[in-house]
């Protein structure tokens, strides 16, 4: 339990208490989280909605080199929440040192995944996909593609930003526990954001051929 | 897992099992992908299984599951309502399709 918890009065009623039994750390994250899975449901549904309505949506996701890359950085990106999880497993018991070095190794898969994903899209850009046109002539393909992906990365990003505050912020004993699975909260959200964005974007856009 | 409400100390074993369990149900919705079914089809069998996916990560990963159910009860319910209302949009992308020349 973190050290944000109040101990319960006897009746939720009388006031005093704390229902939820969790920091109000934790408590504004996970509203952050609501919303902001709001937000990217709003994207994912557009980009459906946008495909829906469109005769022929280009499909050019190919088993090698796209759906193999986006395969790699799901992996990377899984593999990091399970580093993030045994990050805060450690620093509920208080080992300092190993909370850097898993909270280190999620900051990596997030750069590795962040690499991969910018390549991908300087190779399509190199195609002549931008946000406005593409070889396909589907103009609205680029633009609500590089939209949703690139809100993704930029969470990605901000949040390897967020890991290093909390690794040197924890090093130096600055942060509890709390701070620590608060942002784990956080990592996990955005992987599993991507766990839509992968078979909605690109499995559904994967050339049979 | 622990079934007490504490937060299960240090049982990382269950992460592991949870994590092979999603790295599975990726491959699954990989080998689907290249299946010769019908968009619908394939559209409800890969939403079903990330629905699974995020299910996992939300009850172990993110700990819901050893939450208070007032918790679970004001973060859950309100964001799948929000979500399903925007789907009542979707009959209207089927009707632009059809109105094309």
């Amino acid at each position: 339990m973190s050290e944000g918890s109040v101990p319960l009065s006897k009746s939720l009623w009388g006031g005093g208490g704390s229902p939820y039994r969790i920091g109000s750390k934790k408590l504004g994250m996970w509203f952050f989280i609501v919303s902001d899975s709001i937000t990217f449901a709003t994207m994912l549904l557009v980009y459906s909605y946008l495909r829906v309505s469109t005769e022929a949506w280009p499909t050019p996701f190919h088993l090698w080199p796209s759906i193999a890359n986006a395969t790699l950085m799901t992996i990377v990106l899984l593999g990091s929440s399970l580093t993030m999880v045994l990050a805060v497993n450690a620093a509920k018991q208080g080992k300092r040192s190993h909370v850097v070095r898993w909270v280190a190794c999620t900051m990596l898969g997030g750069i590795i995944f962040d690499i991969l994903h910018i390549k991908e899209w300087l190779e399509m850009i190199h195609e002549g996909v931008t946000l406005f046109h593409n070889p396909w002539g589907t103009s609205l393909f680029g633009a609500s593609f590089f939209s949703l992906t690139g809100l993704h990365m930029t969470h990605v990003t901000v949040g390897v930003i967020y890991l290093g505050v909390i690794a040197v912020g924890t090093a130096r004993g600055k942060f509890t526990s709390e701070d620590v699975e608060v942002s784990g909260l956080y990592w996990h959200f955005v992987d599993l954001v991507w766990m839509f964005i992968f078979p909605l974007v690109y499995l559904m856009s994967a050339n049979l051929n | 897992m622990s079934s007490s409400t504490d937060h299960g100390h240090g049982s990382s074993r269950i992460y592991i099992w949870v994590w092979l369990w999603l790295v599975a149900l990726t491959a699954v919705e990989i080998v689907l992908a290249f299946q010769a079914l019908s968009v619908t089809v394939m559209l409800l069998l890969l939403i079903s299984l990330s629905l699974v996916k995020a299910g996992l990560i939300i009850s172990y990963f993110m700990h819901l599951k050893h939450e208070t159910r007032g918790l679970k009860w004001s973060l859950i319910p309100p964001m799948v309502i929000v979500i399903v209302l925007m789907f009542g949009f979707f009959p209207d992308s089927l009707r632009i399709l059809n109105l094309m020349p």
